[in-house]
């Protein structure tokens, strides 16, 4: 079975809660809205064999509305293709309901989204910090939070400082020229 | 066959009596016998195993007995990157290690941070211990290490060791002596 065969059946019985459909290179992606995802999920593993979730990630659109999207990355192990869902979320709703109870795997990715960018999950069994530490004040992948990084301290705990940047970042230049044009070197942002 | 002498130390005409200084027979015990505490962070604690392995042998310095408690350990060697979640670890568990200490920082990122210029990592563990031998190389090789170890060497034999351990009786004895 290809995706050409299976994916027309997902269309036939959810049609209308898909708002936009991507193919690009065989692999098609969906938009979906957030209160369907649970719905959609479940369907895609029960009824469509799409039992791996390979990755759940988040993207910030900052300065756009709505500002977050979540990007969910399934595989079927049986068939051997790819899907990918992707959806919104508002600054101001901040939060999306888990799929931790269809794709276990997903508990974990959710606390990294959690902990990187502050998108909470509704219904997650254990929405805890997974890289920082309870209690740093920061969601390090947002992109207003600097790359040097904001003092913080926790007593006993840990603490954070502002790393000296000394000019940089110090970025690579991918191209065909010599390596002294390429090597890393502080390079102003290209606006 | 002609007659082999010892240059070191003669039993036969010295006895079993040593003149030295008494920093002196401290320092050359406690240099031969590095007990090191591998804290292994990240790539950098690859190259310490290779290290302490046959190739390179860290026994010949008298450093291969890593200890994986702090209480029965002399050198740490902070071999990687020093996350600020980590960092308080490494700080306690180098304050359970018992006097006299010693720090080597091993690679680019224990010693300054390396090319983590990030939210996330320490900018060089001196920030938190007294190192005492920087080595730089990301990761360095095992030769490197064992340099850097022949440094730390060179470094206690010239320590006043003595006087450190037991500063209130050097105290009265210098009065004395005033």
């Amino acid at each position: 079975m290809t995706a050409q065969e299976l994916l027309p059946s997902l269309e036939k019985s959810l049609g209308t809660k898909i708002q936009h459909k991507t193919e690009f290179r065989g692999e098609t992606t969906y938009t979906i809205s957030p209160v369907d995802l649970r719905e959609i999920a479940q369907f895609c593993r029960d009824e469509l064999s799409f039992d791996y979730l390979i990755d759940i990630t988040s993207i910030d659109n900052f300065g756009e509305e709505p500002r977050f999207e979540i990007v969910y990355e399934l595989y079927s192990m049986a068939i051997g293709i790819y899907l990918r869902l992707k959806l919104s979320v508002s600054e101001d709703v901040g939060s999306v309901d888990t799929v931790s109870d269809t794709w276990p795997t997903a508990n974990w990715h959710e606390r990294e989204i959690y902990d990187m960018m502050g998108i909470k999950f509704n219904g997650h069994p254990d929405l805890r910090r997974i890289l920082m530490w309870d209690g740093y004040p920061f969601f390090p992948l947002r992109k207003e939070f600097p790359l040097e990084g904001l003092p913080s301290e926790m007593p006993d705990v840990a603490f954070t400082k502002v790393t000296p940047m000394e000019g940089g970042p110090f970025v690579t230049k991918p191209s065909t020229a010599t390596a002294r044009d390429r090597e890393p070197r502080a390079r102003p942002p290209e606006l | 066959m002609p007659e082999v002498h010892s240059t070191a130390y003669d039993s036969k005409i010295e006895g079993n009596v040593i003149f030295t200084r008494f920093d002196a027979a401290l320092n050359w015990v406690r240099k031969n016998s590095l007990w090191p505490m591998p804290m292994g962070l990240a790539c950098c604690a690859i190259e310490l195993m290779a290290t302490a392995a046959s190739r390179f042998d860290i026994a010949r310095f008298g450093a291969e007995v890593m200890r994986f408690s702090p209480r029965q350990c002399d050198v740490m060697i902070v071999a990687g990157t020093v996350t600020y979640k980590m960092a308080l670890a490494v700080k306690r568990i180098y304050e359970q290690m018992p006097e006299p200490k010693w720090v080597i920082a091993m690679g680019a990122c224990a010693s300054t941070g390396g090319m983590y210029r990030s939210y996330a990592v320490l900018q060089g563990i001196d920030q938190l211990l007294p190192v005492d031998v920087y080595i730089s190389g990301c990761p360095p090789r095992p030769e490197a290490l064992l340099a850097g170890l022949m440094k730390l060497q060179e470094k206690i034999s010239g320590e006043k060791s003595f006087a450190a351990q037991k500063p209130e009786l050097t105290k009265k004895l210098n009065e004395a002596l005033a």
